[in-house]
């Protein structure tokens, strides 16, 4: 067997937890508070600077400025939130998505000024791992583990906490959630917060193996939001198994090809498949 | 116990209540019957926090509840078992009761308010792990009363448990009335099902488009021309 394509699929499981974690956190803010979040890679941008901005710049150790990261854009889901979601609830979903497009564009902007458009590495190096005749990358690995260890946490909340049980309640009927006793309102920030400290985990496992510069967002934005759309948005599950199918169609298309070909086929298999299942690969 | 004085409510320009007073005393199961659309789920609405009130009052032993958002009156002890059972229908019949017991007064008693549920309602142990939207008919309301109870409330409010029910179901569901009744539960009971709501309860009131026509004890109300004709045909 083609030890090459034996690589390209494995890079594409690799892959697939990265934007798998992703697909998850932009999966539980639309299932939870019914609105997209367009900006959502652009927090995990926020989170590659602060992690860079610690450990590159003022010396601090990289787990130190990951749990930094992870909390500061976890305050900062909550802050999206109260600032922008919270206000334009009940208006239209195109004012909404104008909203969270403006932050996209405004996170952006503010980067490029503070960082200027370079891009910056943390300058980590981290070992090949060599099985055989294949090659794997020690940090895709990790971010593989981190990125599973990450949904089985979630997961666990979601289904063994009252909060977590609150969540997965609220998607199937708002209006009686005040007879249960619970605060939409608080339910909303703890999700905006946890779809946040996502976004801060997935920045940890992307800064290892990409620089960061103020545009890396559309590198991770479209794709998720594919992901997403592709499984069914809302549906956890189904984001999580068109994150694999994607990210393999990326590498093996990568490898057969050119990157940049493999992302063409990934987009025509996303329109595709929005024909033949438009209510995403899992629909009944 | 829970008393309305003077309640009214609506629907943006649409008032569905007007000048609404009633009362419920404790132990007592009271009824409240009229025809569609005569404004007895926008009552169960209103007292449950869910409509705010317009004018009037709502007390609870004294407690005033107008104005009171929904989330916060649960924990003053109202339980509302909504019309069409509203039960949460992709969790299990365990998840949908622990949900009824999310407030923390109630979340610290979940496990013997669990067992306390499962022995009132066997059929729901044996159900637990199911998904409720795949219970039947019947076995949803009992799902929908047990969520209700795991709050273990002063007084349970029921927007017609029986609609939509086969008839034999609709004899077993009576049958849980009256055993939440036997456990000295506080009822305030909606019901299309005239004759046999009144064999349960022990006043009941009569709501025509949203106002108070008539009350008494049930068997005055049984045995009431109006109600008998219009309620009852006979
Ligand atoms: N969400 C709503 N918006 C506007 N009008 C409503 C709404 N719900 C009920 N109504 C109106 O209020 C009146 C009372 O309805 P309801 O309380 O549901 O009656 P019942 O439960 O006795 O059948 C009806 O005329 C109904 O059309
Ligand atoms: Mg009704």
């Amino acid at each position: 067997m083609d030890i090459y394509l034996v690589e390209a699929i494995i890079n594409g499981i690799l892959l697939g937890g990265v934007l798998a974690l992703l697909a998850l956190g932009l999966n539980l803010i639309f299932g939870v508070v019914d609105v997209v979040w367009i900006a959502y890679a652009e927090m995990v941008m926020v989170g590659m600077y602060v992690i860079y901005w610690l450990h590159a710049y003022y010396g601090w150790p990289l787990p130190l400025a990951c749990l930094v990261a992870v909390i500061g854009v976890g305050l900062l889901g909550i802050l999206v939130h109260l600032l922008i979601i919270q206000p334009i609830l009940g208006s239209a979903p195109i004012n909404q998505l104008l909203a969270t497009g403006g932050l996209l564009f405004f996170l952006q902007s503010f980067a490029t000024l503070l960082f200027g458009t370079d891009f910056r590495n943390i300058g980590l190096r981290m070992p090949i791992i060599e099985i055989g005749d294949i090659f794997i990358s020690f940090s895709r690995l990790i971010a593989f583990c981190v990125a599973l260890a990450g949904a089985v946490i979630l997961y666990f909340f979601l289904s063994r906490t009252h909060i977590g049980t609150a969540i997965r309640a609220i998607s199937q009927d708002r209006e009686i959630m005040g007879l249960m006793g619970v605060d939409e309102r608080k339910v909303y920030v703890i999700t905006s917060a946890v779809g946040g400290s996502l976004a801060g985990l997935a920045a940890c496992l992307l800064v290892l193996q990409y620089d960061v510069h103020p545009f890396i967002g559309l590198s991770f934005g479209p794709i998720t939001f594919m992901i997403c759309v592709l499984g069914g948005l809302g549906n956890m599950i189904g984001g999580f198994v068109a994150a694999f199918l994607m990210s393999q169609i990326i590498s093996v298309g990568g490898y057969y090809f050119s990157i940049e070909l493999s992302y063409v086929f990934a987009f025509l298999f996303f329109i595709v498949l929005m024909f033949i299942r438009p209510q995403g690969i899992l629909a009944k | 116990m829970l008393q309305l004085a003077g309640v009214s409510a609506g629907y943006g320009s649409f008032q569905a209540l007007f000048d609404v007073s009633l009362d419920v005393g404790a132990g007592e199961a009271v009824g409240v019957i009229g025809p569609n659309g005569a404004g007895k789920t926008t009552l169960m609405r209103v007292i449950s926090g869910m409509l705010p009130v317009r004018a009037g009052r709502i007390d609870l032993e004294g407690r005033a509840l107008a104005g009171m958002p929904a989330h916060r009156v649960i924990g003053e002890g109202i339980a509302h078992v909504p019309e069409n059972r509203r039960l949460f229908p992709g969790l299990t019949v365990e998840e949908n009761l622990r949900m009824g017991a999310y407030i923390p007064s109630a979340r610290q008693h979940v496990r013997e308010r669990l067992e306390w549920v499962y022995e009132l309602f066997p059929r729901l142990k044996e159900r637990r792990d199911q998904i409720a939207g795949t219970l039947s008919g019947g076995e949803q309301q009992m799902c929908a009363i047990g969520r209700a109870l795991m709050s273990k409330p002063k007084i349970l409010l029921m927007d017609e448990p029986s609609a939509g029910l086969a008839p034999l179901v609709v004899q077993q569901v009576f049958g849980l009335v009256r055993r939440i009744r036997e456990e000295g539960f506080t009822v305030l009971i909606v019901e299309q099902n005239v004759q046999q709501v009144l064999e349960v309860v022990d006043r009941a009131y009569l709501l025509e488009v949203g106002r108070i026509r008539l009350s008494g004890s049930a068997e005055e109300l049984k045995n009431n021309d109006f109600v008998r004709q219009a309620y009852m045909g006979i």
